[in-house]
């Protein structure tokens, strides 16, 4: 559907190197990661002060009741928000965009008095981030593994088994995963332990490329880990399966066939390779669901990530780290879906090509 | 450009049709199972509590019992009957997940047919609007607004649960009605000139009723998703429902006592049970619909 220029003199506008720019997939893809992250900065920054229950005003409140009067209170609000409270909220979303762009996310107020939100949450995301991470690759990998089996074993009972199964673990809500898993291998067959299945590291331990380091690390991620694999694995089987399905239908996989491929050629290197093209994109997106979800999982096994300081800072009212934590989750689901878009354009060469075609 | 689709487009009337699905319902035996446990436990949660009183008043001699003749269900850490909480806790859910679903159905059907629709700069601002919501962490954002905005009542949070629940499906119904946009009656009735309304709501919505009908139950199974979620984190503070119930009974520990076991498990019990019947109609539902699902290609 693109629109064909009007036929006239070339002359070169503005317009034209918009157009430009805007035909080249690369900066297409940068220019709409920044604009979302804009946009989520925005709409934060607004949320958060604009709505009811102005928690600028709560946040003064609250630093009132422990001792300070009402002047000191206010400058400390706006110190630790690095806005100046008194300015419109124009000026003071410009200060706040440009702190923003210095990396400085403002101090926490609540949860650790004056450390700024930026070194709290490096000290939590590459928990979140490794353990989400393996977390997603296992499913994924399971998952397209039990999606092929199903669409080749086509209306077998293993495929309705399959099938089934993944639609109900896929609505069983993580945090009902995540409790039936404590009572079962926690409390009633007593298989783990319950001090791993509480926090991230035993105390003690020193991260580092050490045996006991490695071992602990795995032993707190067992549990957790497999509630996430438990609660994604069945959206990827259902996705793999039907990729496959329609894939199997595509002439060149008969041309295959006629060929005289051997199977297993024609199952990796032409239905699996086609087939899981569009899981990859959603791979990406599926992340950030699984950083928001794991709010919830890292809540229950007081694992020390990322979304178990999002809960601290939402029991506290810590609307900086709020604020950041939220900024935070969004570069990271930016950055591994353009990473995403990296590897479709690497793996597909037909979207790389036609540039501004339509779908 | 036309497809060469004359198959008979005479449209049945709607009794006939919702007849008609539910004696294709009633062959599949998972969507059948599926259906009555959703009656039942509909049934079971506006027609219960007006039958059975309200446990309002702990009983601290009978706190944490396991399941017996005298407590069915057992009792929990106030000694009242976890059955008699069941009935009276799943009111709110099943209202939220109704109302969540409608709405995330409509604002995605209006987005997703505007927008295949209408085409061109529309198109491309709709979903580009589309696009950025569904890669912002929606879960987190609802969560934080959630905590800003005091969600008293359940309209609010079912509108929220939709607000932040659409886009996805948006995406769906867009894809449905760019290739419905194709077919002879549709063609036919732009010719007639009859206006993006009538075409829209009379002659596309109605051949896509069974794919709404799906997205929507899929919706009400998010819906009860998230609310799980918020309700557990002790943002959205209301009453008494399955999702209250069981995360009081974690955050009293019950899950390391044996004898109130019960007291989590029921509720969560429920939410499962009505989570998978909502799947196993959704499933049947598109295997009655989808013929292609059947027969295979």
């Amino acid at each position: 559907m693109s629109s064909v220029a009007t036929a006239g003199p070339p002359k070169k506008t503005a317009l034209d190197y918009l157009e430009k720019i805007w035909t080249n997939f690369w900066l297409r893809t940068l220019v709409k990661k920044v604009f979302i992250v804009w946009i989520v900065v925005t709409l934060t920054f607004f949320i958060i002060r604009a709505l009811p229950g102005n928690p600028v005003e709560i946040m003064v409140m609250s630093l009132m009741d422990s001792g300070l009067s009402s002047e000191e209170a206010y400058a400390r609000a706006a110190s630790l928000l690095r806005i100046d409270l008194d300015a419109p909220l124009s000026a003071q979303y410009l200060d706040y965009m440009r702190n923003l762009l210095h990396g400085d996310l403002g101090d926490s107020y609540v949860l650790a008095l004056n450390k700024p939100v930026a070194t709290l949450i490096a000290q939590r995301l590459p928990w979140t981030l490794f353990s989400v991470g393996t977390s997603l690759l296992i499913s994924f990998v399971i998952g397209m593994f039990l999606g092929t089996l199903a669409a080749y074993r086509r209306n077998s009972f293993l495929d309705h088994f399959l099938t089934n199964f993944s639609a109900a673990i896929e609505s069983i809500p993580n945090t009902l995963t995540a409790i039936i898993l404590v009572l079962l291998l926690g409390v009633t067959w007593k298989l783990v332990p319950l001090n791993f299945m509480r926090g991230s590291l035993s105390p003690g331990i020193k991260p580092g490329f050490t045996a006991t380091f490695l071992v602990d690390l795995f032993r707190h991620y067992a549990v957790p880990g497999t509630v996430y694999v438990f609660s994604t694995l069945g959206g990827w089987m259902l996705a793999m399966r039907s990729s496959t399905i329609s894939t199997l239908g595509d002439d060149y996989v008969t041309v295959a066939r006629a060929r005289g491929l051997p199977d297993m050629r024609i199952i990796t290197a032409y239905v699996g390779r086609n087939a899981s093209l569009p899981l990859i994109t959603s791979l990406a997106i599926s992340l950030g669901f699984v950083v928001g979800g794991s709010i919830l999982i890292e809540y229950i096994f007081v694992y020390q990530g990322i979304g178990l300081l999002l809960s601290q800072a939402i029991g506290k009212r810590d609307y900086p780290v709020m604020q950041g934590i939220l900024l935070v989750t969004t570069i990271t689901v930016i950055l591994s879906t353009a990473l995403a878009d990296l590897l479709y354009g690497w793996l597909d060469p037909r979207i790389r090509i036609s540039g501004g075609g339509g779908e | 450009m036309t497809a060469m689709e004359t198959t008979s487009t005479s449209r049945p009337s709607r009794e006939s049709g919702l007849l008609r699905t539910l004696k294709l319902l009633a062959r599949n035996k998972i969507g059948l199972l599926g259906l009555i446990i959703i009656i039942l436990m509909t049934l079971m949660s506006f027609v219960g509590p007006l039958v059975i009183p309200p446990e309002t008043q702990a009983h601290t001699e009978q706190i944490y019992k396991p399941p017996s003749a005298a407590h069915p269900l057992g009792t929990d850490f106030q000694g009242r009957e976890m059955w008699k909480m069941a009935i009276h806790g799943g009111r709110d859910v099943l209202i939220v997940a109704f109302l969540a679903g409608i709405l995330t159905t409509l604002v995605a059907v209006t987005v997703g047919a505007v927008s295949a629709f209408f085409g061109g700069w529309v198109d491309s601002l709709m979903m580009g609007i589309t696009d950025i919501w569904l890669t912002i962490p929606r879960f987190l954002l609802l969560v934080v607004v959630a905590t800003l905005v005091r969600l008293e009542n359940i309209w609010m949070l079912a509108l929220f649960l939709a607000f932040f629940g659409w886009p996805g499906l948006a995406r769906q119904i867009r894809s449905q009605v760019l290739s419905l946009k194709k077919r002879e009656y549709v063609e036919a009735a732009q010719l007639l000139d009859l206006g993006a309304p009538h075409i829209i709501f009379r002659e596309m919505l109605p051949n896509m009723m069974s794919y709404i009908v799906i997205a929507m139950i899929n919706a009400m199974t998010s819906a009860i998703y998230s609310q799980t979620g918020l309700v557990f984190l002790g943002v959205v503070p209301f009453g008494n429902n399955w999702g209250v119930m069981f995360s009081l009974a974690y955050a009293k520990n019950a899950i390391y006592n044996p004898n109130a076991a019960a007291s989590l498990l029921v509720p969560m019990g429920a939410i499962i049970l009505f989570q998978i019947s909502l799947v196993m109609l959704s499933r049947s539902l598109e295997e009655i619909f989808n013929p292609r699902l059947r027969t295979g290609v």
